[in-house]
């Protein structure tokens, strides 16, 4: 089977245990975002015709929520917090600096797709704000020079010692 | 499982637990967990088997403790001893000399007496001490006696009495009477009715409910089943933030505990009663947190709000009656229950009764998770639990509620929380946000920062929120960049009122309060940014977007 | 034949009855009181969402939408208070302001419920800065057209397209200020297999934001249709 016949099924799966509802699709399109990594029009068409609900619907829903992604995210992914606490203290500049570094701009990825930028409001760590999450590391108490080094050791496959 | 069993389940654990000396719960909630904690729980089980303490020493993984700012936090009993930034490197010395010699270690130790004293833990009361993801901790405090109460020896009208008689409000915001909403619900006629327990923590810089999800989920699922019986639901959904891995996971863990006993399913502790729970994952819109858009999400659908009546306790769910309420709220049922509720009427101000959890952050000494009994005043939390500003900086504004409350300056620091104080002030109690800004912050910034999170998250339905807030923030863009004019004021008050009365949901209604406050206590900072071209903190006027520091 | 009760309430001071489950809006219109209204039509699912139709309700201090609120026995409605007043004007003022309204080139001039308002209400200047959007026009259908800078987001093409012609072709995509009117898969309607044609949506839409191709808008704008239909329906 190929990759993506595996993935078919791993969905069908997620559908059936949905018993194909329609009230399910955030569910589902969250189980098909965990499957294929982002939600393309193909695959948004197979789960509107899955579940029987009118294209338009589905995408609707889709991009109202801005947890769902339409576009193939970068090998790596640094995500920042632009939550009261951290903006308050100054996640704005490390957000700013990591544009400026590695030449991406906030929602998009590098050019040669290895590392997208993404912003969020909030994970929750406040009390260690300012907070990054760098794939699934959360930088806590965070600066611009140590979040810049931490993204260039990822990129260059550099074992982090701290991990 | 009947009550026999469960009080028997209850006995076994303690007796278990007396056998051991002592306790070392580790917090492995999502403020310690970034910082190891995990790795410091594993060094402990480790360093207790090594030194040969297993028997006398029980390891066990906790909820939040409360300190934040400070993890890995370790809280070792008898004695209530916290530890603080504990790594893996230090685990042998806590348990060589804590345990085996019975010392404990001063130098990691968190001595900040006052933090702790100002506060009252009733929600949290099983936080950082009991282990979240064994039912059996649970059932050791006390847990689901109050749901045995109920099936056993209450009438559902009963129940919804002693909640009435608590004078419980709805900790999502609002402040709607729980014992109220629980009567309408109960009162409408349609079938199958609905629960959905609101743990859409959207607000940033808000996660006091994550927390409790963390640290004692039963207490939620039991306050959902007591819900259930009082109004005659036998379903419920727990809405939650998908960004919320490990309360996600600690929900699901001890949603399977209660089914594989029968708290929850059929034929409840051998009653007829029934209660299925499910949860559903938020996606990133903070106007799902608002109880009709809720409802829309949970049927699988664009989270836009729909217009008041008809209510969702007649017309929810499938246009079925739903009760709608956040989970702190559903929290506080079991103990109201097993205490009554002139007990709980003794915690509070006569008028507003019980506990609220705050998440305090910003620019402050102890950041944390704190519970506080209704009735302190800001400047109690912000300098006696808080421990004041750090750095020798200057106090300048709190933040009161998230991005829709409001920013308070120091001559209203005596006021109290409760909602009819937070309001007359302007600011609301939200979902549990105080974010403290030093002298650093400029006001005009902050909000338009509100402003921009709101239109950001505004579904787009109704006019004044979609459009009006936009118009607005392009006011605040021109202010912050040196091209205001002093009539600006008057059509951002003008706006803000309109967004206020016209907006379909608490969104839009309570969009402008951060606009308004600062109008009201920060003026001259308006004035001089459009007279003087002037920011006197030094965050203006340095980017073409106008802002950001 | 069960009874319908029949209620008893003052709008605007005038005593009115009408049958239990009525809408105040409907009340209000079926006693010669006009509130105004841009998401509304009849025959379609109430939206709620323009809050043109915001009225007061003595001993509330919150305002209703007319056309989403039941009549209540013993109810006082305001419908035309000077807050009222300037509130709609606010409204007109912001859509006017979130879009290019431009009348004179504007298909639908003349046919136009935002520009009719705009004319009732008094609205003679829009204090806001206004925003002239680039999206770009789709007239990739036959014979079907959406000029998304004129669309006002009252979702009438949405509701009449899913309840009356039942096909769920157009519905809305994103959210807050990027709400956007889409077909499918936000397909160019020229795409779009769904859409049968039946131009329904053009015939409601009450500005210039759905037309019909070398159509006159009083040839198109037929906004009664969704009633209509719904009527003979019931009949059958």
């Amino acid at each position: 089977m190929t990759t993506n016949d595996i993935r078919r099924t791993r969905l069908e799966k997620v559908l059936k245990n949905h018993n194909y509802q329609e009230s399910a699709l955030l569910e589902i399109l969250h189980s098909a975002q965990g499957i294929y990594g982002y939600l393309d029009r193909n695959l948004l068409m197979d789960i509107a015709g899955s579940l029987n609900l009118p294209p338009s619907h589905v995408y609707g829903v889709t991009t109202f929520y801005s947890f769902f992604k339409m576009r193939k995210p970068g090998q790596h992914i640094i995500t920042a917090c632009l939550g009261t606490a951290c903006y308050v203290k100054g996640v704005e500049q490390i957000v700013v600096a990591i544009e400026k570094e590695f030449n991406l701009k906030r929602g998009g990825s590098t050019a040669d797709g290895k590392l997208s930028l993404l912003c969020t409001r909030c994970i929750g760590a406040c009390a260690m704000a300012p907070v990054v999450v760098l794939d699934d590391q959360v930088i806590g108490k965070a600066t611009k020079e140590l979040v810049i080094e931490k993204i260039r050791n990822v990129l260059e496959g550099v074992k982090d010692e701290s991990e | 499982m009947n009550l026999n069993d469960i009080q028997r389940v209850a006995e076994e654990e303690n007796e278990f637990q007396r056998a051991y000396k002592y306790r070392i719960n580790v917090c492995c909630s999502s403020g310690c967990v970034p910082f190891g904690a995990f790795k410091v729980l594993k060094a402990f089980e480790d360093a207790v088997k090594e030194f040969g303490v297993e028997n006398i020493c029980k390891v066990a993984r906790t909820g939040c403790v409360g300190t934040c700012s400070v993890g890995p936090a370790v809280l070792v009993d008898p004695g209530e001893y916290l530890y603080q930034s504990v790594t893996p490197e230090n685990v042998r010395e806590i348990v060589q000399s804590h345990i085996v010699s019975g010392v404990p270690v001063k130098k990691y130790l968190y001595v900040n007496e006052s933090y702790f004293r100002k506060q009252q833990r009733l929600v949290l009361r099983n936080a950082g001490k009991i282990d979240p993801t064994r039912i059996q901790d649970y059932i050791s405090t006390g847990g689901y006696f109050a749901l045995a109460k109920c099936l056993l020896i209450m009438t559902p009208q009963g129940v919804i009495q002693e909640i009435v008689s608590s004078g419980l409000r709805g900790r999502g915001g609002a402040g709607f009477p729980v014992g109220q909403k629980w009567s309408l619900v109960a009162r409408a006629s349609n079938t199958p009715k609905y629960i959905v327990a609101n743990l859409d923590e959207g607000d940033p810089g808000v996660f006091a409910n994550r927390t409790l999800a963390e640290a004692d989920p039963h207490a939620i699922i039991e306050g959902m089943i007591i819900a259930g019986y009082a109004i005659g639901a036998q379903k419920g959904y727990v809405y939650i933030r998908s960004e919320y891995p490990l309360a996600i996971e600690a929900l699901q863990k001890a949603i399977a505990q209660a089914k594989e006993i029968n708290l929850l399913g059929d034929n409840i502790l051998g009653t007829q009663h029934k209660f299925d729970l499910e949860l559903r994952f938020g996606a990133g819109a903070f106007v799902a947190g608002e109880e009709t858009a809720i409802l829309m999400s949970v049927e699988g659908r664009r989270a836009q709000p729909r217009p008041r009546p008809p209510y969702p306790a007649n017309q929810g769910l499938w246009n079925n009656p739903t009760l709608i309420q956040n989970v702190e709220s559903l929290a506080n049922a079991p103990f109201i229950i097993l205490n009554g509720g002139t007990w709980f009427k003794s915690f509070g101000l006569p008028n507003c009764t019980g506990t609220k959890c705050f998440s305090l952050t910003g620019e402050i000494n102890n950041p944390g998770l704190i519970e506080v009994p209704m009735g302190i005043t800001l400047r109690e939390i912000i300098y006696d639990i808080g421990g004041g500003i750090p750095n020798g900086k200057k106090f300048k504004a709190v933040l009161v509620g998230g991005p829709s409350g409001g920013c308070l300056p120091e001559s209203v620091l005596e006021a109290q929380i409760d909602y009819d104080s937070l309001k007359s002030v302007g600011a609301i109690m939200g979902s549990g946000g105080i974010v403290v800004l030093n002298e650093d912050s400029c006001m005009v910034d902050t909000a338009r920062y509100f402003t921009d999170f709101c239109i950001e998250e505004s579904c787009g339905k109704c006019t004044p929120c979609r459009a009006g807030l936009a118009r607005v923030k392009e006011i605040f863009d021109k202010i912050t960049t040196g091209e205001g004019e002093l009539n600006n004021i008057d059509i951002l008050e003008e706006a803000s009122e309109y967004i206020i009365n016209a907006s379909l949901c608490g969104l839009g209604q309570t969009a402008p309060n951060p606009i308004l406050t600062t109008l009201r206590y920060f003026r001259e900072e308006y004035l001089e940014h459009i007279v003087n071209k002037k920011c006197k903190a030094g965050v203006c006027f340095r980017h073409e977007n106008g802002g950001g520091k | 034949m069960t009874e319908i009760s029949v209620v008893s309430l003052k709008i605007d001071g005038v005593q009115v009855s009408v049958p239990e489950g009525t809408t105040i809006l409907k009340a209000a219109k079926d006693n010669g009181i006009l509130i105004p209204t841009l998401c509304d039509l009849e025959g379609l699912t109430p939206y709620g969402g323009c809050r043109l139709c915001l009225v007061e309700v003595t001993g509330s201090p919150k305002l209703f939408t007319a056309c989403t609120t039941q009549v209540n026995p013993g109810m006082e409605v305001t419908t035309n208070s000077v807050r009222l007043k300037n509130y709609r004007k606010m409204a007109v003022q912001l859509l006017m302001s979130e879009r290019v309204h431009m009348c004179a080139v504007c298909v639908a001039n003349d046919h136009c419920e935002l520009q009719a308002l705009a004319n009732q209400l008094g609205v003679d200047h829009v204090s806001f800065e206004r925003h002239f959007t680039r999206e770009t026009i789709d007239s990739s259908h036959d014979f079907l057209v959406i000029d998304r800078n004129r669309c006002i987001l009252c979702t009438r093409c949405i509701r009449v397209c899913d309840k009356i012609e039942g096909v769920h072709t157009l519905d809305l995509k994103q959210r807050s200020k990027d709400t956007e009117v889409i077909m499918d898969l936000d397909e160019s309607w020229g795409d779009s297999c769904s859409c049968t044609g039946c131009r329904k949506c053009a015939k409601v839409c009450p500005v210039g934001a759905i037309y019909i191709e070398g159509e006159s808008a009083t040839q198109t704008k037929h906004r009664d249709v969704a009633e209509f239909i719904t009527e003979r329906r019931k009949r059958k």
